[in-house]
């Protein structure tokens, strides 16, 4: 733009380019177009991907098929991909109905280790005796950790609504706390042998498998996913019938979107932050039992890759669209699992980051469109 | 070269947005030392039509000569280099800077060292030049609108402009202000500037154009003609290419029982001043209470006070013999008040909801929008649809962003939203600013047949002329006080109320 607009400063007279690069706001946006830009980032993002691949003398074709094979090419793969996923879906979930909200809570990560040390506590402070049956066992961990994860958002909520206390500040500042939190049951109380994690769960505070159903169907055999992903995708859904089935929802998205308006509606904004983040930490919180009692089967240190951050990154890129967030999940998770896969395994970290980059650059097209107009 | 006379050209200029051919084939000339009106509806095409003069857009088709000279603007820095600059509705300062620093921003000179109190002195230099009295120094939140608008002024000549394109400069001001600003355009002139006025008010442009320009629907329908060779009549026909009433017929008035009753009410501003005292005001049904007042004299408190939207320190206020004072805004909604709030954008729409999401704000508790906790949709959508018929909201679908209506647009969402709760009191701040001659007229009709249909109505307005035609009482307020209960519709005796000029004498009316 620079060069054009220098030259045009002159009279007409002087050489110029052919051509003017416009970029011009849209006025409409049809409904199309959101889905075509998106692809059409991760489009350019692969071929980009490619590019560096080359140039650092691999063969992309090979890479990339080798990815899509480790995460995606057989049922057992795929079965790991999704265990990678329904984490995700969750927090990708409680960040998508906060930044509804505008309530940028940036604490799932936090909330999803209280969830986990909630669901821990039910089974190791013998909240329930190790032979309650496994449903019984399950659902009060459920509710411990859909609880603790609730309080750890109720916090900054009940900060900012009263005192305006900014939530990014307190929900980041709250992720420590958890994880001290968390580290002090495994150094101190729950140690087991002087390890820093607990004992092993007993079988009735594990989420039930698919491989659990090998016997009837052989076709399941060793496979991970576990009943998580089904409180993931329950949740999807009710997050989703709250924010577009809802009056409540209604009332997030108008606060979201204009908060005077909302308050000119009579709507209670104070009651509203208050509950959305209890809402948002719930669901981060309901992630941390899920995969504790899914995956680990024990409370211990790095039960969390990043998986509540990951989640701000989720959201976004399902434009907070709480249905959307699962397929998001699953392509997150499986470049998750390739990295494991890959040597180096930067590579599909930096595809991840391309894609995120491409993506995330790819909303301006949104707004706006860019044509090469033609000089008078 | 023939028309050397002409300090402007514009020939053929063709600008499309998707869906919309905003100016189609329009010829635009100006002269030396002339304050050229551009008159037309909202959506006729004026404020595209300069913007591509001052860089901002670039037209699909036709040529634009400076001082005889093809030019091509790629942005509005390049229009500024020529001496064309634009000064929009919404003015681009930013506030908590001083009033030299915003003229500055974006300048090479000062390169590194702002010496800021040597460039206030140039500051205070230019602005007394052209009549101009703004404190360089004070921060811009300080300022009042019409000293914000001096500051944006200020930085069109500060860069040297000889064109300056005012996009709407009265719509924010209040009546004495629009006194100053006329002055000081007059002055300019006389200094050899030349000025583009854009405006929908005919009687503003009739006195202070020397030539008027007309669009309509994006074409030209008057080119340069005399505003002394024309009427306003004659114009407001170029305008919508219909004749337009100017005196609306009102049925006589038969007002009930008291629906508003404000006792000794006394609230704050924003900033903890006082801004209203001790105001006592009824309003019965089937009335409208016309409330005139120079802008800032504590209306907007007065109808948020009233709407649940802003705290009493004193008084009660009654809405059919229920207390609101103090209580939360959606009781005030429950007893049946509807409010069209003065600030259609960043109070009245969520700009990102869709039509059906924007009307249905104040009715979402009750069936058959509610359906237990859920929301009906399908009633939602059959709401939506109806009322952008019965309200003719102009939008391809009623899923179309607030955002994208045009100013009329949006005021008829709130007022289909508004009047469809058949209110028994209607607070209407301002509903017409802003708007063309054919809007005006709808929205005034809608409220007088709101007022025979038994609501009472306390109309807040800076339009003189539209208190006198819609009121059936007329109280004016000023500094927070009502000065004047049930004064004579004269434009001298409100004008003299509002201005503070007979307090002393009217303060017996008041109490």
């Amino acid at each position: 733009m620079t060069r054009t607009e220098s030259a045009a400063v002159r009279p007409a007279r002087r050489i110029r380019l052919p051509f003017v690069v416009r970029i011009e706001p849209r006025l409409e946006v049809p409904r199309w177009l959101s889905p075509v830009i998106s692809i059409g980032a991760i489009v350019v993002a692969l071929l980009l991907g490619a590019l560096v691949l080359a140039l650092v003398g691999g063969d992309p074709v090979r890479a990339y098929a080798h990815i899509a094979g480790a995460a995606f090419g057989s049922l057992g793969v795929f079965s790991d991909t999704l265990v990678k996923a329904t984490p995700l879906i969750m927090t990708g979930l409680a960040c998508s109905i906060a930044f509804q909200m505008k309530l940028w809570n940036i604490g799932a990560e936090g909330q999803f280790y209280m969830g986990a040390l909630g669901a821990s506590i039910v089974v190791l402070a013998g909240m329930v005796r190790a032979d309650t049956p496994r449903a019984i066992t399950i659902a009060v961990m459920l509710v411990a950790g859909i609880l603790f994860g609730a309080g750890w958002g109720l916090v900054p909520g009940w900060l900012k609504a009263r005192l305006r206390v900014n939530e990014i500040i307190t929900t980041l500042m709250l992720n420590y706390i958890a994880v001290a939190l968390v580290n002090y049951f495994i150094f101190g109380v729950w140690s087991e042998g002087g390890f820093q994690m607990t004992r092993t769960f007993q079988r009735a505070a594990w989420l039930p498998r698919l491989s659990d159903l090998a016997e009837q169907f052989p076709v399941f055999r060793g496979l991970t996913t576990h009943f998580g992903l089904v409180f993931a995708v329950v949740a999807a859904i009710i997050v989703w019938y709250i924010l577009y089935r809802s009056l409540w929802g209604y009332e997030i998205r108008l606060i979201g979107d204009n908060p005077r308006a909302a308050e000119y509606a009579g709507i209670k904004i104070t009651r509203n932050t208050v509950l959305v983040m209890m809402l948002s930490g719930g669901i981060a919180g309901l992630a941390g039992m899920s995969e504790i009692a899914g995956v680990v089967h024990r409370l211990q240190a790095s039960i969390s890759p990043g998986f509540g951050f990951t989640g701000i990154i989720i959201a976004w890129l399902a434009k907070l669209n709480p249905l959307i967030v699962i397929p998001v999940s699953i392509l997150f998770g499986g470049l998750i699992l390739a990295g494991r896969e890959i040597q180096p395994a930067g590579v599909p970290r930096l595809i991840q980051g391309i894609i995120l980059f491409m993506l995330i650059a790819s909303e301006v097209l949104l707004r706006y469109r860019v044509r090469l107009a033609r000089r008078a | 070269m023939s028309e050397v006379s002409n300090l402007v050209e514009m020939r053929g200029i063709v600008k499309r947005f998707p869906g919309v051919l905003a100016n189609d084939n329009v010829d635009f000339d100006l002269r030396p030392g002339e304050i050229h009106g551009l008159l037309g509806e909202n959506g006729a095409g004026k404020s595209t039509l300069m913007s591509v003069l001052a860089g901002l857009y670039r037209p699909d088709a036709g040529t634009i000569r400076v001082r005889g000279v093809p030019v091509s603007f790629n942005s509005p820095r390049d229009a500024i280099a020529l001496g064309l600059g634009m000064i929009h509705q919404h003015f681009t300062l930013i506030d908590s800077h001083t009033v030299t620093e915003n003229i500055l921003l974006g300048l090479d000179d000062p390169r590194f060292l702002m010496r800021l109190s040597q460039y206030d002195e140039r500051m205070a230099e230019t602005g007394r030049r052209f009549g101009l009295q703004v404190s360089p120094s004070a921060k811009i939140w300080q300022l009042s609108v019409g000293e914000q608008q001096r500051v944006e002024i200020l930085k069109m000549l500060y860069r040297g402009v000889q064109v300056l394109i005012m996009d709407e400069p009265t719509s924010v001001l209040a009546p004495q202000e629009i006194e100053e600003l006329f002055k000081t355009l007059r002055s300019m002139v006389g200094q050899g500037k030349s000025i583009v006025f854009i405006s929908h008010k005919l009687h503003e442009v009739m006195s202070i154009a020397d030539r008027i320009s007309v669009l309509r629907q994006g074409k030209v329908t008057a080119a340069g003609i005399d505003p002394g060779a024309t009427s306003k009549a004659e114009l407001a026909n170029l305008m919508v290419g219909r004749k337009v009433l100017f005196d609306i017929e009102k049925r006589p008035k038969e007002p009930g029982q008291v629906v508003l009753e404000l006792q000794e009410v006394s609230a704050q501003n924003d900033k903890g001043l006082p801004a209203l005292r001790n105001v006592g005001l009824k309003v019965r049904s089937g009335e409208i209470l016309g409330l005139a007042g120079v802008a800032g004299n504590g209306q907007s408190e007065l109808g948020e006070v009233i709407t649940g939207l802003r705290r009493c320190t004193a008084g009660s206020i009654f809405v059919n013999g229920n207390e609101v004072a103090n209580r939360p805004a959606r009781e005030s909604i429950e007893f049946g008040v509807a409010h069209i709030p003065e600030d259609r954008t960043h109070v009245g729409t969520a700009p990102n909801l869709s039509i059906t999401d924007n009307v249905i704000m104040k009715a979402y508790r009750q069936p058959p929008l509610a359906r237990g906790r859920s929301l009906n949709r399908h009633a939602a959508h059959e709401r939506a649809e109806h009322l952008k018929q019965e309200y003719t909201i102009l939008a391809p679908n009623v899923e179309t962003p607030a955002r994208l209506l045009s100013g009329g647009n949006l005021q008829r969402v709130i007022l289909a939203r508004e009047l469809s709760s058949e209110p028994a009191l209607l607070i209407a701040m301002q509903p017409t600013r802003g708007l063309d001659v054919g809007a005006i007229e709808g929205v005034q009709r809608l409220l007088l047949q709101q007022r025979d249909s038994g609501a009472a109505i306390l109309l807040v307005s800076e339009e003189l002329e539209e208190i006198f035609s819609l009121s059936d009482r007329i109280a004016v307020i000023y500094e927070g006080e009502i000065v004047g209960d049930d004064v004579e519709a004269d434009a001298e005796t409100v004008g003299l109320l509002m201005t503070g000029g007979a307090r002393s004498s009217e303060s017996k009316a008041a109490a």
